[in-house]
């Protein structure tokens, strides 16, 4: 699904990625830990190219995101992103906010969108709000609507970049319980997380980064209770 | 010796100031119209990615703000025909120079509004899907619309203003006619009097108007 090939990513002289490789099989689970200003994000930033790569390859969904010819706008119909502000647009209500990339991207009739996107509000449990505005929900159904407005283009993968980071600890939950179930349902997802638990019950693989590169990656379990290496059991030792 | 007004007969001035009041508006209907497109053009292509078009987009901003409104009209007025041989009524050449002057105004404010909403707004959209154009117009533009809206009406003010200036070129409006009347009747105070009360009618109806609209547009 994903294969990616001695990643290098530069912000002005300052290296953040420093030789990425990884490959992602469909429907599988990868989750992305490490301390801050490891580069997790941007890595992930990388497989939409909302960062642009420096130098080596991406390849995503058959599509070299390197090659100037790959139109970059169908890619990321195919990969879908939640943030971790949400960002979802406060001048639509929220059934509008997940209308809005399939009538104009997927150029789907008003009707078809409708239904599609309430049933993803019902997925997500939140066809109540459909026509209220995103301020007017909790951080928690902010980021589930988020979530269904990704999936509302059907994308075939989905990257989430610390879902879970600006909530209220008591609205977590809700949103690992959402990606718990898509994860079931067998989507493909790429996770940068803080959540541990999450990592170790839902991943199917665990990566660790840290300066750049991915230090250690495997089974969540054995990476959770038996880490190979020095920096990924200090970083362990200090969250868990 | 100090006298009193007399507002004996300004009642059949109001007619003349009438006309005036219509070329005051129409220059400042017409001419913010097209400001305000000029100033949504110019401000977006002050932040295009494209060098040529930026530069353009500063030159333009730059100039315009960095010379009188006063200046404007004459050069447009009198040194403007010579250039493209051929002759500008002064109505015509008073709506350009408040288009113009507007437009650059109004591109720093639409720029400005544009640069304010979250970046992660255009992220959302592109990630998505939607091509630049796309998000620009759907996402960015509804939202920084809405914080257009205050300096907007101050910038409308201040032109529907500055076309008094207009009446150097000869443009029949407000202070035009003001002018004329007092020359051959002698009665300055009063007319001016009465002249300062249309424009604040103006003003303060537009006043009313965008105050209205902020507020239902206040989601």
């Amino acid at each position: 699904m994903i294969t990616v090939k001695d990643l290098h990513k530069k912000f002005g002289d300052n290296e953040v990625l420093k030789g990425i490789d990884c490959e992602i099989q469909p429907s599988e689970v990868i989750c992305v830990i490490g301390p801050s200003g490891s580069g997790k994000s941007t890595f992930l930033r990388c497989l939409n190219m909302l960062e642009p790569i420096t130098s080596g390859e991406v390849i995503v969904d058959g599509y070299n995101l390197n090659d100037s010819k790959t139109d970059i706008n169908i890619v990321r119909t195919e990969v879908g992103m939640v943030f971790q502000q949400f960002n979802l647009f406060p001048h639509k209500k929220v059934i509008e906010n997940l209308m809005l990339a399939p009538q104009k991207v997927r150029k789907i009739t008003d009707k078809e969108a409708r239904e599609r996107c309430l049933k993803l509000l019902e997925k997500v449990g939140l066809a109540d709000k459909a026509e209220q505005y995103p301020q007017q929900l909790s951080g928690g159904q902010q980021q589930r609507v988020a979530i269904a407005r990704a999936l509302a283009m059907e994308p075939k993968m989905m990257l989430f970049d610390e879902p879970t980071s600006a909530l209220d600890p008591e609205l977590v939950g809700e949103v690992l319980e959402v990606m718990k179930q898509l994860a079931n349902e067998g989507m493909t997802m790429f996770v940068v997380t803080h959540e541990m638990g999450f990592a170790r019950e839902v991943g199917d693989r665990v990566l660790f980064m840290d300066e750049g590169v991915i230090v250690e990656e495997g089974d969540p379990e054995q990476l959770f209770s038996n880490p190979q290496s020095e920096r990924t059991q200090e970083f362990l030792n200090k969250i868990l | 010796m100090i006298g009193r007004f007399n507002w004996a007969g300004i009642i059949d001035f109001l007619p003349q100031l009438f006309t005036g009041l219509y070329y005051t508006l129409l220059i400042s209907v017409i001419g913010l119209l097209i400001g305000f497109i000029l100033g949504a053009i110019f401000g977006l292509g002050r932040i295009a990615h494209n060098r040529i078009i930026r530069g353009i987009s500063i030159v333009f901003i730059e100039t315009i703000r960095g010379t009188p409104v006063l200046v404007q009209a004459i050069w447009i007025y009198y040194a403007l025909p010579l250039i493209i041989q051929f002759e500008l009524g002064s109505v015509t050449a008073g709506i350009i120079v408040i288009a113009l002057n507007s437009g650059a105004y109004i591109a720093e404010i639409v720029r400005g509004a544009v640069q304010s909403i979250d970046q992660g707004q255009m992220e959302a959209g592109r990630s998505l899907g939607l091509n630049h154009g796309q998000a620009m117009r759907y996402i960015i533009w509804p939202q920084a619309f809405k914080r257009m809206i205050p300096p907007l009406g101050n910038q409308f003010i201040i032109s529907i203003k500055d076309t008094s200036l207009l009446s150097v070129i000869l443009v029949p409006e407000l202070i035009f006619q003001g002018r004329l009347i007092a020359a051959n009747h002698f009665n300055a105070v009063e007319i001016y009097t009465t002249v300062a009360v249309f424009y604040l009618a103006i003003t303060l109806t537009l006043s009313f108007i965008l105050q209205r609209m902020e507020r239902r547009l206040d989601i």
